[in-house]
């Protein structure tokens, strides 16, 4: 055991396809559920358009379509978790949010190189806890990469080289 | 804990400009041969004000400077001089200079201290040339002290700072020279009647030895521009000493008229009773420009009001569609109070917007000034007319048109308006005239910069044009060829000059109207002048809108590009390769876009004699917008879609619809242009 006091960090964690992801707490902004999606003509199937957020306009994500897993479907159970990233906002959607799950910096490992939904620049390492393995992402990296389509090219490079 | 200034700050710094804005505006208004007594007032007042408050925050530079002014103009004002344009632009320069150490303090940029120096000699040779009797009298006779320092040149500063602290328990302490060289003796004059031994005491182990020369002097010699020049060298003395001289020098801060002031602005009968003295501060602040009382809030403050009216408004909009299938007897309170509700939210929303708005004025006062500088540089008399300064513009928009209007104004003086004697030869008086006007159409602000100069050369442009490699034609309209001195890298221009010849600009011009969505158009008589006309949006914040419908989607087109809309027959639609391609109105055909094509929607109208054709026009181009219905007709408020997400092609921006909904504002230029450029290819 280390001799050093391990402060734990909080993590959202949801489902997508069978695994279990965990993003930093403090990018979360709410919780909301799924409704009056705008769509945006000729962008990608998997944003699904923007909504209002208290007079802001955001967009929305859908995960499950853009790594093509889990069943795509939109009931009044279905949620999206708004990120607050830096200025921006987004709305992700998910197969369902699971709990906040509290990991200390000695229970992550490092991230095998094996085909994964997310990739692997993307995420920071795995949490080992009882029974589950979380799969941490950097929320933030991700969202803002080419690879959503969400930013200008220009600036979404930017962001992502930080 | 000691006390933060910095947090006043910013209204120092938003005061003081206002108060050297006002300068320039009564100093280029001034009737030299007869100065209006109420007008040399308030310019001391606006100095007076200045000099105060700088001293309060800690800018002695500025303080200084408006001190020496302030001399300046109180001897004006009292009539002890008299007022020439060489007055005038010394004052006007030293304004200058202080708007830059404004600018300094407010960007944390390094100030030109040389100019400060400049300046204020200049300002002092005014006051000493001026005939003196009223140079103060003081019965204190001083000494005048001369000494070379001892010890290294760097550490000088330091010494001489302790040595005034030092002397100053003995009199009034000034520094009437210092040395260029190491060898030369810095000289101090003291007021008041100190001792000398005690002053020999002082020098004793800072001075080289046999180097302190003492003389008695009289008031007369102790010359006022001695104890100023003090001011610039040495800061940490500037307090005292300025409070000192200021007794010295205007011993009557307080304009006697000032209650003529007073009546002026507030025709009551209790001004009369308020004693000069006791005329709160912010009186000063009105001049003759400014009579409205105001308070300044930040612009975020506002903004944050207009999101939250609008966030109301939708609210409001929830409830009544909630209240919708209530029964209107059961619950007429409801539905009356709902009502209510809705009036009020929508004169809140007027109010609030109505907050960001200024008037114009904001940005025409500072054009006399360029005027009057730039005719006197080209050697050409100008007169500028100014009207609709009233008109209101937002906020947002007044910062940004100052560069483009005076680009304008600068081209019309240097391009248009011809020298004195060509305009006599002409037939024309010597003097040309500027006309800048502002009104309000609909909602959009109409700008007009007009010359009556020699008006664009045709034949010229059009060589110039072609000479650079542009595509010209002798039978391109006159309106094509105005056009050509947008472009980049025109100059019709024969020397380049440092006013307006490099041919940079006019293109930024353009496209710095453009980004702000309006435009810039020109007419033009050869011989009778220029007319520059700049079309704006009233407001970034609110948009007129028609809102359409395409399938089960909404979009808002911007009423201002609506020319018409109308049902189409079959026979007025003709296909081209298949598809719906042009539209025939009256005798001119006109390219469709098709909205649920383009945007890729699905369950849309597809045969166009069901839907409606909405003509749009932009930069001189029309389209017919292809739409399965007309919805409304409403005002909605502007959201950036790019603070969260990226550009949208066809996409202006979004807003948010009664219902809560997100809708997309329709980028109308982009759709013609996007028509346009299909036209080819669509076949």
């Amino acid at each position: 055991m280390s001799e050093e006091v391990e402060l734990p960090q909080e993590y959202l964690t949801f489902l997508l396809g069978g695994e279990e992801y965990a993003i930093d707490i403090l990018k979360v902004q709410e919780i909301r559920s799924y409704g009056s999606v705008t769509p945006i003509a000729q962008a990608p199937n998997f944003i699904k358009g923007v909504i209002n957020l208290r007079g802001s306009v955001i967009p929305v994500i859908d995960l499950r379509i853009r790594f093509g897993l889990g069943t795509v479907e939109y009931t009044e159970f279905t949620v999206m978790i708004v990120l607050s990233l830096g200025a921006r906002m987004v709305g992700i959607v998910v197969d369902g949010v699971s709990d906040v799950a509290q990991v200390r910096p000695s229970e992550v490992r490092p991230a095998p190189e094996f085909s994964r939904a997310v990739d692997v620049r993307y995420i920071d390492g795995l949490a080992m806890q009882e029974a589950r393995m979380l799969i941490l992402v950097d929320i933030e990296r991700l969202m803002l990469s080419a690879d959503m389509a969400l930013v200008d090219e220009t600036l979404g490079e930017s962001c992502a080289n930080q | 804990m000691s006390f933060d200034m910095s947090q006043f700050y910013s209204v120092f710094f938003a005061e003081a400009g206002e108060h050297l804005d006002s300068m320039e505006t009564i100093l280029l208004d001034l009737d030299l041969a007869n100065p209006d007594t109420e007008q040399l007032n308030a310019i001391f007042r606006a100095a007076h004000s200045i000099k105060g408050s700088a001293a309060t925050f800690g800018f002695h530079d500025m303080a200084d400077l408006t001190h020496v002014l302030e001399n300046l103009l109180d001897r004006i004002r009292k009539g002890e001089m008299r007022l020439r344009t060489e007055i005038v632009d010394t004052i006007l320069d030293a304004r200058d200079v202080l708007t830059g150490q404004l600018a300094g303090h407010r960007d944390a940029a390094p100030v030109n201290v040389a100019a400060a120096q400049l300046i204020t000699q200049r300002l002092e040779q005014w006051i000493a040339a001026g005939n003196a009797p009223s140079v103060p009298a003081m019965d204190a006779v001083g000494l005048s002290v001369s000494f070379i320092l001892d010890g290294l040149e760097s550490s000088w500063t330091k010494v001489i700072e302790a040595v005034c602290t030092e002397l100053a328990s003995l009199g009034t302490v000034s520094i009437a020279a210092a040395p260029v060289l190491p060898d030369q003796p810095w000289v101090l004059h003291l007021q008041g009647a100190p001792d000398e031994a005690a002053v020999r005491d002082v020098l004793e182990f800072v001075a080289r030895d046999g180097t302190v020369e003492i003389a008695a002097q009289s008031a007369l010699t102790l010359s006022p521009s001695a104890n100023d020049d003090a001011y610039g060298l040495f800061e940490p003395l500037d307090v005292l000493a300025d409070d000192d001289a200021y007794g010295f020098f205007a011993p009557l801060p307080e304009p006697p008229l000032s209650d003529e002031t007073y009546g002026f602005f507030e025709p009551l009968p209790v001004s009369a009773d308020v004693p000069p003295d006791n005329r709160p501060a912010v009186r000063q602040t009105n001049t003759v420009a400014h009579a409205e009382d105001t308070i300044r809030v930040g612009v975020g403050k506002v903004d944050t009001m207009i999101n939250q009216v609008g966030e109301l408004i939708i609210t409001q909009a929830m409830l009544i569609e909630a209240a919708r299938d209530l029964d209107p007897v059961a619950y007429e309170r409801l539905h009356t109070g709902l009502q209510q509700l809705e009036r009020n939210s929508r004169a809140l929303q007027e109010s609030v917007l109505s907050v960001r708005m200024l008037p114009i004025a904001n940005v025409f006062n500072r054009f006399p000034r360029v005027v009057r500088d730039l005719a006197a540089k080209l050697g050409k008399q100008v007169a500028l007319r100014i009207s609709g300064e009233a008109t209101e513009l937002d906020r947002g928009l007044i910062e940004r048109i100052v560069d483009p209007l005076t680009h304008l104004i600068r081209n019309s003086i240097d391009h248009g308006i011809e020298m004195p004697l060509a305009r006599a030869a002409a037939g024309k008086p010597a003097e040309g005239t500027i006309t800048l006007k502002a009104l309000q159409q609909g909602g959009t602000i109409v700008i007009i910069v007009g010359d009556d100069g020699a008006g664009l050369d045709r034949a010229r442009i059009v060589a110039k044009a072609s000479e650079r490699g542009m595509a010209v034609t002798e039978s391109m309209t006159d309106a094509e060829v105005w056009n050509l001195i947008f472009e980049p890298g025109f100059s019709t221009a024969d020397a380049v000059t440092d006013v307006s010849g490099r041919g940079v600009g006019m293109d930024v011009v353009k496209r710095n109207i453009t980004a702000m969505g309006g435009r810039v158009d020109i007419e033009s008589l050869a011989g009778v002048g220029t007319r520059m006309t700049v079309r704006l949006p009233l407001t970034l914040a609110i948009l007129d809108g028609m809102s359409v419908g395409v399938g089960s989607h909404t979009y808002i087109l911007p009423l201002a590009y609506i020319t018409e809309s109308l049902q189409p027959a079959t026979h007025m639609v003709k296909q081209m390769g298949g598809v719906a391609s042009l539209l025939q109105v009256r005798d001119s055909y006109v390219p469709i876009v098709m909205l649920h094509a383009l945007f890729g929607i699905d369950a849309a109208v597809t045969v166009p004699e069901q839907g409606i054709m909405v003509l749009i026009e932009a930069d001189g181009q029309q389209a017919a917008l292809f739409v399965d219905a007309l919805v409304g007709q409403q005002q909605v408020v502007i959201k950036s879609i790019e603070a969260h997400y990226r550009r949208v092609p066809g996409i202006a921006g979004a807003t948010i619809m009664g219902d809560g909904q997100v809708a997309f504002i329709l980028d109308a230029v982009a759709l013609v242009q996007r028509a346009h450029a299909g036209l080819p290819a669509a076949a």
